[in-house]
C-alpha cells in the first residue's frame, strides 16, 4: 500500500499548501489510513448491528467471485496455449478484434501501437498501454465474448488471454502455455507509466481567489475553430458511418 | 467582435443540413405564430370539448408536442448501441432535476433487465461477515436523500482537440442530477464487519459487462449510497434497476449499476476501466489514474446550437447548469465576449453540495453577434480553466476529464454554433 500512502500524503499536502482548499479528496483520503480517528455516524451504526441479510455461502461466493488482481488473486485453475487459443481467437474473437488484434470498425483494438503513446495518435491496445495482464484476463473472463459472457473454461480463457498476449510479443513462443502458477511472471511494458491522480498539486493554479473580470486576454477573440467546419454532429447526415 | 469568414449566416441549404434539432428549432419560429383557429378571439378546439378523463394515462408522458426531448446519440461514436452513451438534453431542461426517462445512459453491455425477486447483493472479502442481501433487505435499512450530479468522465471527451458536435446535448449531456433514495454503503459494511486490513472495495455490475472498478474505502465510509430510487421512483433499468451505487461527485464510470457484488480487499484490482479506461493520458505518453473527482464545470444551455435565440434582439434570460465534484458552487460568471470580461451570473434555487446549480443571467440583446461563455468557481476555490490553459497541462490525448470552457458563436440570426477563440 505504499503508493496508496504516496497518494495520502500528497493529497494531504496539497490541501495544507491550497488556501480555502477544502477538497474531500483530501479529506477523505486522511480518513482511509486511521478510520478509527474521529469516527463518524457510521461508526456508531456498526456497534449496533441492524441483522439484516444472510450469510452468503463459500459455494455462492465461488460462483460470482470473478476478480483476478495483479498480484494473482482471484486465479482460476486452468491452462493453455498460444495454439489453442489463436483456434479460439478466430472463432469468437476476430470477428470484432480483427485477426490480428488490430480491430474492426470501431471495436476495441487489442495489439498494435508500440511508442504512440505520445504521439497525435496513441494506440491503447494491451501492449502498448496495459499495465496488467491480469486485467486482460479479468475483463475476458467477466466480458468477453461480447454478448456471450462467462461462457468460456478456464483452460479456454488461459488460452485465449495466451493468444492476445502472442498478439503483443509479450509472449513469443506458440507453444509456450499460461496457467494459474506461472501467470504472475507476465509483465506488460507500460505500467511504470501511470501514477495517481496529482491534480491538485500538478493544477494548484486552477484555485484562484481573484480570476480575471475585465480585459483578461489582449484584443478582441478571434474565432479559431468551428464545430460545423467538421459537420458531424447526429442528423446532420454527414457523420463517419459505423458498419 | 469575432472574425467570421461566412457573415451572412446559414444558407437555407446549411440550415437544413445542420441537424433535426437545431431545425426544428429554427423551423419553430414560424410555427410559433400559431393557427389562427385557435387564436383569439376564435376559442380553439380544446376549450370546447372532453378530454382524456383520469387514468386513461396511467404513466404520464410529456406533451406530444415535446417530442422531440429524448436522449439522442452520436452513431459514429460507438461500435454498438449495446456499448455506447445516449445524451441528457439539456438545453431542453430547467432547474437542477433531470426527469428520469432523459437521464443519459452509458451501458458496457446494455441495459441488464432484473427480477426484483431474484435480485441478490453479494457482500464479502475482507469481512467478518459474509452477506447476501435481497431488494427487501436493502429497502428496509436506515435510508438517506441527495441530490447529487452523475457525470460521465468522458463527458465533453469529443472536444479535446477542438470543437466538434454542435449542441450542448452532446457536448456536455453526459450529466445528470436527481434526487437518490438509498441506505449509506458504510451501514451495509458495518453489517459484514470490516477485517482491520479493509483498505479497497471492487464493486461489480450484474449486467453482461459484469462492470467493475475498485473503489478506495474512505469514500465508502464517508458519503457513497447504495440507491435504489431516483427522484423517488424506482431506478429505471438503464440506470441501474434495483440498486446502483452513488459516488457524489466522482465520476460516473464508478457509480456502478445493477449492483450485485461488493468485494472487499486490501488493494485495488487494476480493473478495464481503470487502467485501459478512464485514465487520462498527458502529453508525454505517461497517464493519471484513480482521477476519480469531477472538476467544476459548466455551461450555457440556452441559447445553445439546438435552441437559439429566436427573437431578434431584446431581453431574455441566458441559462446554464453549473457543477463541481468537490463541493458547492460558489459563483458562476457569464461572458459575451469570448473571455475578455466577465460579470457574475445569479445562482438560483437550491446550491446544493455536488449537485447540479441553476444559473440565470439576464440580457437586454441588442441583435448583435455574441460569444458566450461561462465559469464556474466552486466553494473550495477552484475556477473552472479554459480549454487551453486544461491543454497546457494535459495535451488533447486524454479522453477524460475535460472541463474547459465553453464557447457559444451567437449570430446575429440568433443561430449558435459551438466554437473555439483564441
Amino acid at each position: 500500500m505504499s503508493k496508496c500512502r504516496d497518494a495520502i500524503a500528497l493529497a494531504a499536502a496539497a490541501a495544507a499548501s491550497v488556501a480555502a482548499l477544502s477538497s474531500g479528496f483530501a479529506q477523505d483520503a486522511g480518513r482511509s489510513l486511521r478510520p478509527s480517528v474521529a469516527p463518524p455516524a457510521h461508526a456508531v451504526a456498526a456497534a449496533k448491528r441492524l441483522g439484516i441479510g444472510r450469510a452468503a455461502a463459500p459455494e455462492e461466493i465461488a460462483g460470482w467471485d470473478i476478480a483476478i488482481r495483479p498480484d494473482g488473486k482471484g486465479l482460476p485453475p486452468g491452462k493453455g496455449t498460444v495454439k489453442q487459443g489463436e483456434a479460439l481467437y478466430m472463432e469468437r474473437c476476430a470477428a470484432c478484434h480483427g485477426e490480428f488484434g488490430e480491430s474492426a470498425a470501431r471495436w476495441p483494438i487489442l495489439s498494435g501501437g508500440a511508442g504512440t503513446l505520445a504521439s497525435h495518435d496513441p494506440v491503447k491496445s494491451v501492449g502498448s498501454y496495459w499495465p496488467y495482464a491480469s486485467t486482460l484476463m479479468d475483463y475476458i473472463r467477466r466480458s468477453m465474448p461480447y454478448g456471450n459472457a462467462q461462457s468460456l473454461t478456464n483452460d479456454e480463457l488461459y488460452a485465449v488471454t495466451a493468444y492476445v498476449l502472442y498478439l503483443n510479443d509479450v509472449i513469443t513462443d506458440q507453444n509456450f502455455e499460461l496457467n494459474d502458477r506461472n501467470f504472475a511472471t507476465i509483465k506488460l511494458g507500460n505500467e511504470a507509466n501511470f501514477y495517481d491522480d496529482d491534480r491538485e498539486t500538478a493544477e494548484k493554479h486552477f484555485w484562484n481567489k481573484n480570476p480575471c473580470m475585465r480585459n483578461c486576454a489582449p484584443g478582441a477573440a478571434k474565432i479559431i475553430g468551428r464545430a460545423r467546419a467538421l459537420d458531424v454532429t447526429p442528423d446532420s447526415g454527414k457523420g463517419p458511418k459505423v458498419e | 467582435m469575432p472574425s467570421d469568414d461566412d457573415q451572412d449566416g446559414l444558407s437555407r441549404r446549411n440550415v437544413l443540413r445542420f441537424g433535426l434539432a437545431a431545425a426544428v428549432a429554427t423551423s419553430a419560429a414560424p410555427a410559433h405564430a400559431g393557427d389562427p383557429k385557435n387564436l383569439p378571439p376564435n376559442v380553439a378546439d380544446w376549450s370546447r370539448h372532453l378530454g382524456d378523463g383520469v387514468a386513461v394515462r396511467k404513466y404520464g408522458k410529456p406533451s406530444r408536442h415535446e417530442a422531440h426531448v429524448i436522449r439522442r446519440d452520436v452513431e459514429w461514436l460507438t461500435a454498438s448501441r449495446e456499448s455506447s452513451v445516449s445524451f441528457t438534453p439539456l438545453h431542453e431542461l430547467d432547474g437542477i432535476i433531470t426527469p428520469n426517462g432523459l437521464c443519459f445512459e452509458r451501458h458496457h453491455a446494455g441495459i441488464a433487465e432484473i427480477d426484483r425477486d431474484d435480485y441478490r447483493l453479494m457482500l464479502h472479502g475482507l469481512v467478518d461477515r459474509p452477506l447476501i442481501f435481497t431488494l427487501d433487505d436493502i429497502r428496509r435499512m436506515p435510508r438517506v436523500n441527495r441530490a447529487c450530479f452523475c457525470e460521465c468522465a468522458a463527458n465533453s471527451g469529443m472536444e479535446w482537440r477542438g470543437a466538434q458536435l454542435n449542441g450542448c446535448q452532446y457536448t456536455h449531456g453526459m450529466v445528470h442530477c436527481v434526487m437518490y433514495t438509498g441506505v449509506p454503503l458504510k451501514i451495509l459494511l458495518a453489517e459484514a464487519g470490516l477485517r482491520p486490513n479493509a483498505r479497497w472495495l471492487l464493486l461489480e455490475g450484474g449486467d453482461a459487462a459484469a462492470m467493475t472498478r475498485s473503489l478506495p474505502l474512505a469514500k465508502a465510509l464517508d458519503d457513497a449510497l447504495v440507491a435504489y430510487r431516483m427522484n423517488g421512483e424506482a431506478l429505471y433499468p438503464e440506470n441501474g434497476y434495483p440498486v446502483r451505487i452513488v459516488l457524489p461527485g466522482w465520476e460516473a464510470n464508478m457509480w456502478v449499476k445493477w449492483l450485485r457484488r461488493i468485494e472487499v480487499g486490501d488493494q485495488p484490482w487494476h480493473q478495464r476501466e481503470e487502467t485501459s479506461k478512464y485514465t487520462d493520458l498527458l502529453a508525454d505518453g505517461k497517464a493519471r489514474r484513480f482521477t476519480y473527482v469531477m472538476d467544476a464545470k459548466s455551461v450555457i444551455t440556452n441559447p445553445s446550437p439546438q435552441a437559439p435565440l429566436n427573437h431578434r434582439s431584446g431581453f431574455t434570460v441566458l441559462s446554464g447548469l453549473a457543477w463541481s465534484g468537490r463541493g458547492k458552487i460558489a459563483r458562476v460568471d457569464v461572458s459575451l465576449d469570448g473571455g475578455r470580461n466577465w460579470r457574475t451570473a445569479k445562482l438560483d434555487g437550491p446550491v446544493w453540495d455536488k449537485a447540479l446549480t441553476r444559473f440565470y443571467y439576464e440580457i437586454d440583446w441588442d441583435g448583435s453577434e455574441l460569444l458566450l461563455q461561462s465559469r464556474a468557481i466552486d466553494e473550495t476555490g477552484y475556477v473552472q480553466p479554459t480549454k487551453g490553459e486544461l491543454r497546457k497541462i494535459r495535451g488533447v490525448n486524454s479522453v477524460y476529464h475535460n472541463n474547459g470552457i465553453q464557447t457559444w458563436h451567437v449570430r446575429r440570426s440568433g443561430e449558435v454554433e459551438n466554437v473555439e477563440v483564441s
